[in-house]
């Protein structure tokens, strides 16, 4: 502490208007000696320049990050493309023997099992996520908020132990039966059933994109001003009309961008997937045939892939799995970050 | 309203009152069903895997290596070890690189278009599927090697820790007050300082709870190791050889034939999931008590 006396507070004169021509500039000609001292201690200008440049550094290796990977992914599967060009994506053969590949199994699989999973979540995710905002009572929130954000903590090849021990035999031997009894006419429910197919692979996929959806849902619903909601109950409305008009209706971009996000994940989403879907390149509308997804075909045939071919058609896969789900997240930011200006887009 | 429409008899204000009431309550019903039918399988499988975990743990998974397929008994002591060999080169890597790209983010490139353009893409990485990153460090190292290698693993983990560290020191550092640096730039203490001094020290606690997520979200990454560690059914620690990993030899086991493997996967699914909700807890109670408070 330094008593009051020691420190000598210099006079400022201020210059009078319109007392003759204003003086030099005569201002800190001479740093404080606590300034000098601090100069001294830790080289200024060097230092900070330094460090600015290590921090600026780490921030664009996040680019290098992302065109390093597209890079290697295009440089090792340029055999493929020139070999199959724009054909890859059409032709439905996948034979490793003969040399003839085409993706488009592995496309049908990935988009049919994320949108089926996406439907069967966003309607249980919106639920919870406005039964958590204004239906829970107050003591309840936080453990459910805190048990549904738990499901987004258990890694991929634990979901999938689950699937396969659990609702691998629940598809095949209970609800399989009752589906194809009832639904089997749209053609969608078709025996034999296995248990492994597409089905199963839906319903895991969307307990895993469920948090997703959910948290972040909740978070632009929150983002609805609160006049908006007291407007609505001012008016008389009930609590669902209020939900309706004022915080569903204010927040639907944010949530379009909650779903797509969960879409992205869905798309990517590889172990879970990969031990419950059958691996099998078929193109079915019937949801108990087994399937296959871009993710699954890398996981399952990468390390055993032997020919150049093969392994550059597989990379080709990871290449267009990995641009597809740019364009999907990225499409997703934008609009979270429409409805929240940005400030709650730290999950996922 | 009643200037524009028909004057509508009592009754049939009732009946439009009664709907209303109906479908409120109907919806409010449907949230609270929809939330329980979400839990039931959160319950499940947690109740499951500690079930069957726990009556398939016992010490020799924690000291024995695998045993040769048909013999029984063996554990997985070498794929704890190897996890923690790779997640401890990834943190080492990952951690410092989010950490400084996160500082980037909030102290220098605030709303700047570069400062912009890092942070979309850190979100757009974030979402990148981790069978990707594994492909893509197969590609830059594995193949190049020729050989798999635990380093290469260490690389894809880290590769995916980065963004979700960038994200959260930046809004970590983004809730420290500006007048307790405005305080320290107006001492004369260069920016420098500052930054390691003031702003990370005072959010410290938010920002070691975004290292602890991330780290929490790779440590049950499986895909990403699949052709980078490989796995490996005895000890090994060096970097340059094939590793074994928790994750990677649940999915061997899991997907195999053999009931006594099933058996060891439950036991390694049930460590996995203590390790990484002992991380997030810790997190939790650790965050607690800092000055600014992170996590969700």
């Amino acid at each position: 502490m330094i008593e009051p006396g020691l420190v000598k507070i210099p006079e400022i004169t201020v210059p009078q208007e319109g007392s003759g021509p204003v003086p030099e500039a005569h201002v800190a000609t001479e740093p404080s000696a606590i300034r000098m001292f601090l100069q001294q201690r830790s080289a200024g200008r060097w230092a900070d320049s330094a460090f600015g440049g290590l921090m600026l550094l780490c921030a664009l290796s996040i680019f290098v990050i992302v065109l390093l990977i597209i890079f290697v992914l295009v440089a090792n599967s340029r055999l493929s493309i020139h070999q199959f060009g724009w054909k890859f994506f059409k032709g439905d053969q996948w034979d490793p023997v003969s040399g003839d590949f085409g993706a488009l199994p592995f496309i049908f699989g990935t988009v049919l099992s994320s949108i089926l999973a996406v439907i069967i979540a966003v309607p249980l995710s919106l639920c919870v996520a406005i039964f958590l905002l204004d239906i829970c009572p107050r003591p309840l929130r936080a453990p459910i908020a805190f048990l549904t954000e738990l499901l987004a903590a258990i890694p991929s090849v634990v979901y999938g132990l689950w699937a396969l021990f659990i609702l691998v035999p629940i598809i095949r031997d209970q609800a399989g039966p009752v589906l194809e009894k009832y639904l089997g006419w749209t053609g969608f429910f078709i025996e034999p059933n296995f248990g492994v197919g597409m089905l199963t692979a839906s319903i895991i996929l969307a307990i895993m994109i469920f948090p997703v959806i959910s948290s972040i849902s909740r978070d632009v619903m929150k983002a609805v001003p609160i006049h908006q909601r007291e407007a609505a109950l001012a008016l008389g409305a009930t609590r669902w009309e209020m939900l309706r008009m004022s915080v569903l209706r204010n927040s639907r971009l944010g949530i379009i961008g909650a779903v797509i996000l969960g879409l992205g994940r869905a798309l990517g989403e590889t172990m879970a997937v990969t031990m419950v879907i059958g691996n099998h390149p078929d193109i079915s509308k019937n949801l108990f045939a087994p399937g296959y997804t871009l993710a699954s075909v890398i996981a399952n045939e990468f390390s055993e892939a032997t020919g150049d071919l093969y392994l550059s058609a597989l990379i080709e896969i990871g290449l267009a799995l990995f641009l597809v789900t740019i364009v999907v997240n990225a499409i997703a930011r934008l609009l979270v970050w429409a409805v929240t200006r940005g400030e709650s887009a730290r999950h996922a | 309203m009643s200037g524009s429409r028909p004057e509508r008899s009592a009754t049939m204000n009732r009946l439009h009152e009664l709907r209303r009431s109906v479908v409120n309550h109907f919806v409010t019903g449907l949230a609270i069903l929809s939330t329980v039918v979400v839990l039931v399988p959160l319950v499940a499988i947690v109740g499951y895997l500690i079930y069957k975990g726990a009556s398939s743990l016992n010490l020799a998974f924690f000291t024995h290596v695998p045993a040769p397929v048909g013999q029984p008994g063996g554990g997985m002591a070498n794929a704890i070890v190897g996890s923690g060999v790779i997640l401890g080169l990834a943190s080492l890597i990952g951690v410092p690189v989010g950490i400084f790209a996160g500082v980037y983010l909030a102290e220098y490139g605030q709303g700047t278009h570069l400062g912009n353009m890092v942070r979309f893409t850190a979100d757009v990485l974030n979402g990148v599927p981790s069978i990707v990153m594994g492909i893509a460090a197969y590609s830059l190292i594995v193949a190049k090697q020729q050989h798999f290698s635990g380093f290469a693993g260490g690389v894809a983990l880290a590769i995916m820790m980065v963004p979700t560290i960038t994200r959260t020191t930046e809004e970590m550092l983004a809730t420290v007050p500006h007048a307790i640096r405005e305080a320290a730039l107006g001492l004369g203490i260069p920016k420098w300082r500052t930054v390691l001094s003031i702003s990370l020290r005072t959010a410290s606690a938010g920002i070691i709870t975004g290292c602890m997520l991330a780290f929490a979200r790779v440590a049950g990454e499986t895909a990403p190791l699949l052709f980078t560690a490989f796995g490996n059914q005895f000890w090994s620690f060096d970097l340059n050889q094939p590793i074994a990993a928790l994750p990677l030899q649940i999915y061997v086991y899991a997907v195999s034939p053999y009931d006594e493997w099933h058996r060891l996967a439950w036991a390694g699914a049930l460590v996995l999931i203590a390790m990484i909700m002992g991380a997030v807890t810790l997190v939790r109670i650790f965050s607690n008590r800092g000055a600014l408070q992170g996590g969700h």
